[in-house]
């Protein structure tokens, strides 16, 4: 059957079980965008208010649901605006296919209108890239593309399309979904000796990654607890790879990890990092890190292992296939002392506190979400302060239930995200966590959210300062609070939200709190909806440990007097 | 820091050079020598690459360079027959003809073009036997030089 380039990019979507998309259109994908408007009945496009956007969108869709998220932009400035969002889904290995329209492949190379080299400036930031000019290539291509987002270590692929290469026609014949990449079988003897560890430590702790969610192995990490007798950790990437209810569980590791964490890490003897790549966010000075223990790092990626923390034995492959291989040689494990140590023992974690003006605390906030959604909500976030509250204070009982940009860190990915999310979980409440910052940043998403009933809660946890840059100039720059306070933006967040269409509320008082999000859940059933919460600018994220600093006696108090 | 030579086979396709130079560079890896040529398979070429670097790095070079989708096979090779050809012109004046033809014959490089002044000459051999080649014409004046960087492969 003879189709045109662009009924080939549909068709290979379909094909690749991709039923929804996110973009925006332009000159160069007009032709793809004919095609959509065909395929309509088939396919659902949701556009955005910027590219950006629909790539956060298409990346949150892909990290909550686990299917490879679609995004679609046009040439130049449509594929530039693209790039935020794809260098997040790389530092955060989300599989992810970016099409993007780009001018006819004979005014490639002259400077034409909208003309971007978006292959050559996403190179470092996608695990491949493709400019098709032939559209007899067209269909492998797009088939490839997502064969190698899924494969191994997942990751962004961005497919460039000429315009005249979407109206070209070429023979087209439907082919099954591309499973990905099979991997090279496990190593026996690292399995052994991972196993032979595991057996003969007193005090092992495990510390679980991204890795695990994106391998779908916590049903393999919950029984690796139980056989070892540990205390578990989760990094902000591995959120919900373990149940946090779990009497095993004792909080995020690293920076803004809990000092219980801290303590386990300095005073185990096996550490089990599994799915995780060590980032700087989570070992502070290295040379120091756990070296009080033997390190055993599980991953998919073998050019993560001795990268940033030497360790003392290497298990590569897919995640729950090593557990389940170690799990079958484990036989159970108990460490009664060890455990109550850490499981029971009082560490001191700070609490937060409001000022009498503003009493509300974002820790009230999100345990009472919590409650009221018994853990069960999709919660994205934007990034900084209101990101590590998220973080710590929302109990994550299941893998994908949290959405976070935790590699690049990019503020204002949260929005799109939560829509992303939303779109892929219509059943499910999807909340974004959001700092007055980063809101300001992609706010224009929330028409997105209206226009096409996508019903997200949008929290934003309004300080007036650019909160996590405010507590490092605290901390570390005497106080010269440079271009973080926002005082002179006095955004009326009721009008804003009512301009959009989104129903607005305000919470100020404690006893807001409780009320106020039950009427936004409830709202939420039907139509989007938005709570601006007034904290005071001095709420610090604690405990804290400086960045590059050894990950022991974390910060738990900032006088502010100081 | 030491120096590895690496042998690494990829798809001879559009960018496969930037991929892998841009690799090096946002990784921090240096590069002393890239050689890159087709093989003997069609669309297959190969990069010599010599790199300096602890152990530690050279690993992560490796692994790093089998994530490009683009890279089929990556060899560090320790017993390998290295080679590195140069061109190289040299001389000021007709004086200086003389000796040059003498380190030329030293060495059996062929003189490929003569001027009034200099003579442009060729060699192969270990890259060594180049960096002496080019330290005996030094007090002769180099004019311009080019040199191939090294191409190896291993020993069976």
């Amino acid at each position: 059957m003879k189709l045109s380039g662009s009924d080939i990019i549909v068709e290979c979507l379909l094909e690749q079980g991709a039923d929804t998309v996110f973009g925006y259109p332009g000159g160069a994908v007009l032709n793809i965008y004919d095609s959509l408007y065909k395929y309509s009945d088939k396919i659902k496009h949701v556009i955005t208010c910027h590219e950006q956007g629909a790539c956060h969108a298409a990346d949150g869709y892909a990290r909550s649901t686990g299917r490879t998220g679609v995004v679609i932009a046009t040439s130049g400035p449509g594929a530039t605006n693209l790039v935020t969002g794809i260098a997040t889904a790389y530092m955060d290995s989300v599989p992810l296919v970016a099409i993007t329209g780009n001018v006819s492949c004979g005014l490639l190379g002259l400077d034409s209108f909208q003309e971007v080299d978006i292959t050559g400036i996403t190179m470092p930031i996608t695990k491949h890239n493709f400019i098709v000019k032939s559209v007899d290539e067209l269909a492998d291509t797009i088939r490839l593309a997502f064969q190698i987002a899924n494969s191994g270590r997942k990751g962004p692929v961005l497919v460039d399309v000429p315009k005249d290469i979407t109206q070209a026609f070429a023979e087209y014949t439907a082919q099954p979904a591309q499973q990905p990449e099979e991997l090279a079988p496990l190593n026996a003897d690292e399995i052994n000796a991972a196993a032979e560890l595991i057996a003969n430590a007193k005090k092992p702790y495990i510390y679980a990654g991204g890795g695990v969610i994106a391998s779908g192995a916590s049903d393999e990490l919950k029984k690796l607890a139980e056989l070892t007798d540990a205390p578990v950790s989760c990094s902000l990437m591995g959120q919900g790879a373990y149940n946090e209810t779990d009497r095993r569980y004792i909080g995020m590791l690293g920076m803004h990890g809990t000092v219980k964490a801290a303590y386990a890490l300095n005073n185990c003897d096996l550490f089990i990092g599994i799915g995780t790549r060590f980032s700087d966010r989570v070992t502070g000075d290295t040379s120091v890190f756990g070296k009080q223990a033997k390190i055993i790092h599980i991953d998919i990626d073998p050019a993560e292992f001795n990268k940033n923390v030497e360790v003392f034995q290497t298990v590569n492959g897919d995640v729950k296939q090593v557990l389940s291989a170690i799990n079958a040689k484990l036989t159970q494990q108990s460490h009664p002392e060890w455990c109550a140590e850490i499981l029971d023992g009082d560490f001191g974690e700070p609490v937060q506190t409001g000022t009498k003006e503003l009493p509300v605390t974002p820790e009230a906030v999100i345990e009472e979400l919590d409650r009221q959604t018994n853990g069960e909500a999709i919660i994205t976030t934007e990034v900084g302060q209101t990101q590590m509250w998220a973080a710590q204070y929302y109990q994550y009982r299941h893998p994908r239930s949290f959405v976070t940009s935790g590699g690049l860190g990019t503020m204002g990915f949260g929005l799109g995200a939560a829509l992303g999310a939303k779109v892929g979980n219509p059943d499910k409440t999807v909340v974004n966590m959001a700092g007055d910052g980063s809101f300001a940043m992609n706010l224009n998403e929330l028409i997105t959210a209206s226009a096409h009933g996508i019903n997200i809660i949008e929290i934003v946890v309004n300080n007036n300062v650019l909160g996590m840059v405010r507590q490092w100039q605290r901390l570390f720059y005497n106080k010269h609070f440079s271009q973080t306070t926002l005082d002179a933006r006095h955004i009326d967040y009721t009008k804003l939200g009512e301009a959009f269409g989104v129903q607005t509320f305000v919470i100020e008082k404690t006893e807001e709190i409780a009320p106020t999000l039950a009427k936004a859940l409830e709202i939420s059933k039907t139509a989007p909806v938005m709570i601006e919460v007034r904290i005071d600018r001095d709420i610090n994220v604690l405990p804290m440990i400086p960045a590059g600093k050894p990950v022991v006696d974390p910060i738990t108090s900032i006088d502010l007097e100081a | 820091m030491q120096e590895y030579v690496l042998s690494v086979k990829v798809a001879n396709k559009e960018g496969v050079l930037l991929r892998v130079s841009s690799l090096f560079s946002r990784r921090c890896f240096s590069i002393k020598s890239l050689n890159a040529a087709e093989t003997e398979v069609p669309n297959v070429s190969r990069l010599t690459i010599v790199v300096s670097g602890d152990i530690k790095v050279l690993e992560q070079i490796k692994n790093q360079l089998m994530k490009l989708h683009d890279v089929q096979e990556v060899k560090i090779l320790t017993d390998a027959v290295c080679r590195e050809h140069i061109i190289v012109r040299a001389g000021r004046s007709v004086e200086d003809r003389h000796g040059i033809i003498e380190i030329a014959n030293l060495f059996r490089a062929k003189s490929v073009d003569i001027a009034e002044d200099s003579i442009m000459l060729e060699l192969t051999g270990k890259p060594e036997k180049i960096d002496s080649f080019i330290s005996l014409l030094k007090p002769f004046g180099i004019v311009k030089m080019v040199r191939s960087g090294i191409t190896a492969l291993e020993r069976e």
